[in-house]
């Protein structure tokens, strides 16, 4: 069947089965290969995109349910080659290690701020509950939501820890 | 934040734009035209004979290229493993199957869902056999795992090492006559390290592509051993190293289960080989719980004996390790990286054995930490329990028993090992200064009396890592197998090009530690090189040499350090050529700011006219060689032996058994830190494991041996809200067995994390007569603990 959708401001279309997973339609059609399959029954996280502004989990929903959807991966965050504060965040605050989980942090993250831009550490924390890290312990990924909501508060972020020792 | 590269200093991670902003390639990212895709069949039984494999309908549907069983892969052997005891895992089996998971036969077909189908489609015909999965029923030998062997038990690890018979009994006699003291306490206790899947996000995947006519292999794999994985290629299909290239791109967390040769790497190639094609697999999460390695799953008693007033006289481990049901890399050797620590950073007489058992179930292997948070956690508890029999402060218990910092250098463990550098107490000052220790309990007897069951827990830990000297293999721990014919050295490959920017090589195969970074501050800073014209070449046995890849907190001490040497002789060579463009004396060469400068003059030469003069050997000095690169291979004298104090404060609903983590403070010292930034995220992440096995993860078998927690809706992962902000410090015992006096930091966290929460847990429960629980403690483990001290 044929499926078509905007992805990262640009309309696509293309063929796949009626049970292609909307997250391997992606992959593999599209060659968006930033958002990731880590188990396939939406514990993760992994996958997470933004789907008409909802931050969804593209491993449990079919391509063929996208069709006509709006849907943001995290190839399509940066703008004019400027990074999304929450990924400049990541990247100043050493949120991220082997980077698999990242996407799909990244994208829940975005959800989260765009949602509540001054979000307390508890708040941060219950965001992206659905994100699982096994690298990080989330402490570092926490400081760099809170850098990406001064900086999208219009702010100065606080110092680095590693900025204070 | 700076960016230029100060060892010591901060530098932003340059492996991060790519991962950022989904450009990160991992294997399942790798697209080749014509790639085939396979499924396996796998036993959903523990025990079973194989009666039949019917193939026929799988290999008559549409898109299905080939249905693979036992008999077309047995001429390859089995896997093998590097201390060979106990079986070795067929590449498939259709005679007896042995765990839930076990390959039994492989399909390859033009698309991953047509592979599905087809693996359901195949026919098995089992019939089931009793499971062996209970520790102390497989050391009873009532029932074998493996019919042809004549006892469950693989080996037994005793200790202090290379002690005999004679000398073992001595120490325990030794024990067992202050038992009788009167001024003695003796606290014994049997404890559960249960076993752990290591669940990095990024499944396995591995995809090969034998090159027709070419006659040679490139071979992509989410592994953290590169080399050993070409090597292991070259065995099974004898071919040459420099026929088989394996690239590790990027690894997404590995945390141990990544450090294997699998049999689906050898199978995937061998689809490659006998279709021609480029052949990919990933695994599903499900696949991932139960046939991928899995870690601890120990149970054993710990003793310990000492005075009413602290002085520990000996320490008593004995236990069963659960080993699985075939030996794969490292698997009966864990338990032996437990000896190493098994009397932790304490001088008292230590007796240790642990039985290694075969079961019914998936393999067990290194998991980070690897035998040693096992060991940690036994000492520590007791210790612990030791402490609030006799009611003094566990953390004077424990300074009261320190191998002291003027035993060092030439300190050697009651365990029988050498140790490079510790300052034990300096570290657990630093950490009680840093909690605020005296507040702490103050404030929790405050809680207290408010009605709150809070507690604060403590544990000191030493570990033993960066192995190591190429001498293991003389112990028994050799991949030569897999071409490795010394598994434990560094190698590094540094090159100026003639522009005057640089590429180091390195044996490593990270999962996420920032070896783009760290390596880039190495030479960055030998060279006074800006890191941004340094490019960093791992995970690639095409274009760097031979290391065995990245595990037990090894790289930075023993691949970096070869780095390091490597980066030296290219400036030394360096110096040479700009004292001669300078027309300076060579010993007044200093490299800083991208050149070469005369010390005390403005004299200077910048990489690039040292660069090209390299590649104009007209232009060199007199007999100079031209080029500019240099390699190394690092072979440390010893392991490297980081340690450190973590506190934890929790709050235990009794009502509930709910634990909240309230407060966790980490005081590590891994020597010389080369990126605090990175150095602190790997305790982070170190210490959400640990936490993890203590409050959350359980991979649970039923007695038939079917994996209950085979998704992670049931195997429990941390998640933010569980954690909270970590409060971390660090003392700074520099290592004397490397140049850069680093030691190690991947594991520190998961070794000091488990016995620091569930003390903290105990302590709070101390009022209601709890005085241990077995891990994971959630809620309804801790309730019954509770009622059970109150029944």
């Amino acid at each position: 069947m044929k499926v078509s959708m905007s992805v990262n401001g640009r309309q696509v279309s293309g063929e796949a089965e009626p049970r292609t997973l909307l997250v391997h339609f992606l992959r593999e059609n599209l060659g968006l290969t930033g958002t990731h399959v880590g188990c396939e029954s939406s514990y993760c996280g992994a996958c997470t995109i933004s789907l008409d502004g909802q931050a969804v989990l593209s491993c449990t929903m079919l391509a063929a349910q996208a069709d006509g959807a709006d849907i943001t991966t995290v190839e399509g965050l940066a703008r004019n080659g400027e990074l999304h504060p929450v990924q400049e965040g990541f990247w100043e605050r050493h949120g991220l290690q082997c980077g698999f989980c990242t996407p799909g942090m990244i994208m829940s993250a975005v959800t989260l701020l765009e949602e509540n831009d001054n979000p307390s550490e508890e708040e941060i924390r219950r965001g992206i509950e659905g994100n699982l890290c096994r690298c990080t312990g989330y402490h570092n990924i926490v400081r760099a939501i809170e850098y990406a909501g001064a900086k999208m508060r219009g702010e100065e972020p606080a110092p680095a820890e590693w900025e204070n020792a | 934040m700076s960016s230029t590269s100060v060892l010591g200093g901060v530098v932003r991670r340059r492996e991060d734009p790519a991962l950022i902003q989904g450009g990160g390639r991992y294997t399942d990212d790798v697209k080749l035209a014509g790639t085939a895709h396979v499924a396996f069949v796998r036993s959903p039984f523990a025990h079973a004979d194989v009666l039949s494999v019917d193939t026929s309908a799988a290999e008559a549907m549409d898109g299905v290229l080939a249905v693979y069983t036992a008999a077309d892969v047995e001429h390859l052997g089995s896997l093998v493993a590097q201390v060979p005891v106990g079986a070795l895992r067929p590449l498939l089996n259709n005679g007896t199957v042995k765990h839930v998971g076990e390959a039994v036969a492989m399909v390859v077909a033009e698309d991953p869902y047509v592979a599905r189908d087809a693996a359901d489609a195949v026919d098995v015909d089992y019939d089931a056999l009793a499971a062996v999965v209970d520790l102390k029923h497989s050391l009873s030998d009532e029932m074998l795992v493996h019919e042809d062997m004549e006892s469950n038990t693989l080996i037994s690890w005793t200790g202090p090492f290379g002690a005999d018979a004679d000398a073992l009994a001595a120490v325990k006699a030794g024990i067992d006559e202050q038992k009788s003291r009167d001024d003695v306490v003796v606290v014994s206790q049997e404890m559960i390290n249960q076993r752990l899947i290591p669940v990095p996000i990024e499944p396995r995947s591995v995809m090969a592509d034998y090159q027709v006519g070419y006659g040679r292999f490139d071979v992509y794999s989410s592994t953290q051993i590169p080399s050993a994985l070409a090597g292991a290629i070259g065995k099974y299909f004898g071919m040459a190293l420099n026929q088989v290239t394996v690239k590790a791109m990027e690894v997404g967390g590995g945390f141990g289960c990544k450090l294997n040769v699998y049999n689906d790497e050898v199978l995937v190639a061998f689809a490659s080989k006998q279709l021609g094609c480029p052949v990919k697999w990933t695994e599903t999460r499900r696949e991932a719980a139960n046939s991928t390695i899995q870690g601890r799953g120990w149970i054993a008693t710990a003793t310990m004996t000492g005075t009413t007033d602290g002085e520990i006289l000996g320490f008593e481990l004995d236990g069963i390790a659960d080993m699985g049901a075939y030996s794969q890399n490292f698997t009966v050797a864990i338990p032996f990286l437990g000896v190493f620590v098994g009397s932790g950073q304490y001088s008292f007489p230590t007796h240790w054995k642990m039985d290694c058992v075969t079961t019914h179930t998936m393999t067990t292997d290194a998991y980070r930490g690897a035998g040693r948070p096992e060991a940690a956690y036994y000492l520590e508890r007791v210790l612990d329990m030791y402490a609030r029999k006799i009611g003094v402060d566990p953390a004077e218990v424990r300074r009261k028993n320190y191998i002291s910092a003027s035993e060092f250098p030439g300190a050697v463990s009651p365990m029988g090992f050498p140790m490079d550098t510790g300052d034990y107490e300096t570290n657990l000052d630093a950490a009680l200064e840093s909690a605020g220790w005296s507040g702490l309990l103050a404030e929790r007897d405050a809680a207290r009396a408010e009605g709150r069951h809070v507690g604060v827990g403590i544990a000191t830990y030493v570990e033993v890592c960066g192995f190591g000297p190429s001498g293991l293999v003389d112990l028994g721990f050799s991949w030569a197998e897999y071409q490795m014919p010394s598994a434990f050295n560094g190698s590094s490959l540094v090159r100026v090009h003639p522009d005057g920017s640089a590429t180091v090589s390195i044996g490593t195969g990270p999962s996420g530690q920032g070896h783009q970074t760290t390596w880039a501050q190495i030479v960055g800073d030998g060279l006074g090189m800006d890191v941004d014209r340094i490019r960093v070449i791992h995970g690639d046995t095409e274009e760097a040499p031979p290391s065995i890849g990245t595990f037990g907190s090894r790289s930075a001490a023993v691949d970096g350090s070869a780095c390091y040497e490597a980066t030296q002789k290219v400036q030394a060579k360096a110096a040479r050529i700009a004292a001669h463009l300078l027309e300076a004396s060579e010993d007044d060469i200093e490299f800083a700011d991208g050149g070469a400068h005369v010390a005390g003059t403005d004299s200077s030469v910048g990489w690039d006219e040292i660069a090209k003069a390299a590649y104009q050997p007209h232009v060199l000095p007199e007999g100079m060689e031209g080029g500019l690169e240099a390699h190394a291979i690092f072979s440390p004298g010893n392991a490297t032996w980081p340690f450190g104090t973590h506190i934890a404060m929790v709050e235990v609903d009794a009502d509930t058994g709910d634990v909240r983590l309230l407060r966790y403070i980490g005081m590590d010292d891994c020597g010389n830190v080369i990126s605090p930034m990175i150095v602190d995220g790997q305790i982070h992440g170190g210490i959400a494991q640990g936490v993890g096995q203590a409050m959350f993860e359980d991979a649970v078998y039923d007695m038939d041996g079917n994996l209950l927690s085979a998704s992670l809706v049931d195997y429990i992962l941390p998640t933010a809200v569980d954690l909270p902000s970590f409060e971390l410090g660090r003392t700074v015992t520099p290592t004397d067995i490397n140049p850069l006096g680093v030691k190690g930091i991947g594991e520190a966290g998961t070794i000091g994390a488990a016995q620091t929460v569930v003390n903290a847990v105990v302590d709070a429960l101390e009022s209601l007569g709890v005085t241990h629980i077995d891990m994971p403690l959630r809620p309804q483990r801790v309730w019954q603990a509770i009622q059970d001290a109150q029944a």
